[in-house]
């Protein structure tokens, strides 16, 4: 009951994020290019749901077109990481101790030294800030978080009964690790996978609030948050909508994970009920 | 164990240099002349051209960046383009607000995530578990600024028990410090927090399945003691991995939370230089910060031999 409570839950929260974010391409209840200054700071109104910011755009139709960037941003940086850092994971697992182990440990490290918000520093102060660098900036931190899971992980596999029956029965090691290590690691990578896509959308929020993501007059959620910041004890509603919905699409994105795990999974299930 | 440690402190000189050579090479891409852009658009050629040369800007690259790393080893950081004292002193400074502020909110972090994932694996599948995974989910899902921005609005704007931002400095006392890191240390900790007590406790609900516990409980230990002295040991290399990776996110975030609450740390201090070309300040900075992670992932690489003898035997 639980499984499909989590798996509906989370469906629900980020399918609305996601059709939210579809519709915008066709239709926003307001044009948020044009600044209508008598209606700034409006508290919510049957006009409008969420209220407006402080150039009288309507929050709603902001939010709706902000969530394109998230989703967008996140989705690509994650496919980076997961494309990536999967092959190398199950690659240095299965020459445990080689070269090319040592290599990818290396390289995974030395990604790992450079906060992705570093990176994302870096790259912008290079080339300038842009949803495209930030993208690049999210997605190269993903690829040792997904390495070093797989590895990690491969590599006790390697250890197992039925791996070793693989190896006596002429498996090559690729067929091993797509055959059998991969199936077995889906379990953890689905979990690691939304984990990091949430993550994903949070960096999108932070490197868009501190002026390094998406670029006005794009809207995105960290954006609308920094504006809203200096107005917060004034209007705090401006702050509340962008930050809301930052939280339920993570949250849906989260329990979505969970659910598909769960189902996917029936030992976890058993170990549930 | 000697060479499984010789092993990692040669990579982890390596990962140093390689370092080294990544950021002086982006920060060499960077459009546009420090000296030119200190003096102005009307500067004279011959005036930029003598401040180029007491910046030491006018030697090749390689030179510089081998004067770069020699200066940083003996703790000579150059001096800053902008305001003429040494990044040493500057570094010095807001060093004692960002790593307070990192350790806080680590300290924070692992002390709550520890009890509530330990107690939400023991009770899998109860309403305890399910209540604490729930707020945990809520958790992961806040961002660390917006928490802040709500955490000032009411504690600060409304309730009036903190200050919304800034930093009063040490010499006003250690508590007035300590007071003014608190809100900002929360903010970073709570979703970190959440992360980690969902990782301990997947981690030992793993662990719990184990054919080794069903052997401890076997020989006759009740379940809290097969917790203790079995599963937890155990469960501690995801949970490693884990805690050294909140620490770069610690600093990342670090850098958020001192905009948020105008803390005059590192963050600000990269922020401000990158906005004003100043390279060696970026670089020096960045540097710093990765050194530090570069190190805490070489004790987590220790650490894990110390918890896990059989990679000590591996290696």
């Amino acid at each position: 009951m639980n499984t499909y409570r989590n798996l509906v839950i989370g469906a629900t929260l980020s399918g609305l994020f996601v059709i939210a974010a579809l519709v915008s391409f066709l239709w926003v209840p307001y044009d948020i290019e044009n600044l209508n200054i008598a209606e700034r700071m409006r508290t919510p109104t049957p006009a409008h749901p969420l209220g407006t910011d402080h150039f009288g755009r309507d929050i709603l139709s902001m939010v709706m077109i902000g969530a394109r960037t998230s989703i967008a941003v996140a989705f690509v940086a994650v496919g980076i990481g997961m494309g990536l850092g999967v092959p190398l994971g199950l690659a240095a697992a299965a020459h445990k101790g080689s070269l090319l182990d040592e290599v990818i440990g290396r390289g995974n490290d030395l990604v790992f030294a450079f906060p992705s918000l570093l990176i994302a520093i870096l790259i912008t102060a290079t080339f300038g800030p842009s949803a495209v660098n930030a993208i690049i900036a999210i997605g190269i931190f993903n690829v040792p978080v997904f390495a070093r899971l797989t590895r990690g992980s491969a590599l006790s596999l390697w250890k197992r009964e039925f791996i070793m029956a693989a190896r006596v029965s002429g498996k090559t090691t690729v067929r091993i690790s797509i055959e059998h290590i991969l199936p077995n690691l889906s379990n953890l990578l689905i979990v690691q996978g939304t984990i990091q896509f949430s993550l994903a959308i949070l960096a999108e929020a932070a490197l868009s609030y501190v002026g390094l993501g998406a670029q006005p007059p794009t809207p995105s959620w960290g954006r609308m948050l920094a504006d809203s910041q200096t107005m917060i004890s004034l209007a705090p509603h401006l702050a509340l909508a962008p930050g809301l919905a930052i939280v339920f699409t993570v949250l849906g994105l989260n329990l979505l994970g969970d659910g598909l795990r769960d189902v996917f999974d029936p030992r976890l299930r058993r170990g549930r009920t | 164990m000697a060479r499984y440690f010789l092993i990692r402190l040669v990579s982890l000189v390596i990962s140093l240099i390689v370092a080294s050579v990544v950021i002086f090479s982006l920060i060499e891409i960077i459009p546009g002349d420090p000296a030119a852009f200190m003096l102005g658009i009307n500067a004279q050629e011959d005036t930029v051209a003598a401040l180029r040369a007491e910046l030491g800007l006018d030697v090749s690259p390689v030179t510089r960046y081998f004067e770069w790393i020699g200066g940083m080893m003996t703790g000579d950081f150059g001096t800053s383009y902008t305001y003429r004292t040494p990044v040493t002193e500057m570094i010095g400074e807001r060093l004692w607000i960002s790593l307070p502020l990192a350790l806080i909110a680590l300290a924070l972090s692992t002390l709550i995530a520890f009890p509530v994932g330990i107690l939400a694996a023991s009770r899998r599948g109860s309403m305890t578990d399910t209540v604490i995974m729930g707020f945990t989910q809520l958790g992961v899902a806040i961002p660390n600024f917006w928490f802040a921005m709500l955490m000032v609005l009411v504690f600060a704007i409304n309730l009036r028990w903190f200050s919304a931002g800034g930093f009063p400095g040490w010499d006003e006392g250690f508590l007035a410090g300590l007071k003014a890191l608190t809100l900002p240390a929360v903010s970073l900790a709570l979703p970190q927090a959440s992360i980690l007590a969902r990782v301990m406790r997947s981690a030992l609900v793993d662990t719990l399945d184990e054919d080794f516990m069903r052997t401890a409980r076997a020989k006759g230990l009740n379940r809290r003691q097969a917790i203790w002295r079995h599963a937890l040991r155990n469960a501690m290399i995801p949970v490693l991995t884990i805690i050294g990776l909140q620490f770069s996110f610690l600093l990342a975030g670090a850098i958020i939370i001192e905009n948020v609450f105008f803390l005059p740390g590192l963050g600000r201090l990269i922020f401000q230089a990158i906005s004003q070309r100043d390279l060696i300040v970026v670089e020096s900075v960045v540097m710093l910060l990765v050194f530090a992670v570069i190190v805490v992932n070489f004790a987590v690489d220790i650490a894990y031999a110390l918890v896990d003898p059989r990679l000590r035997r591996q290696a």
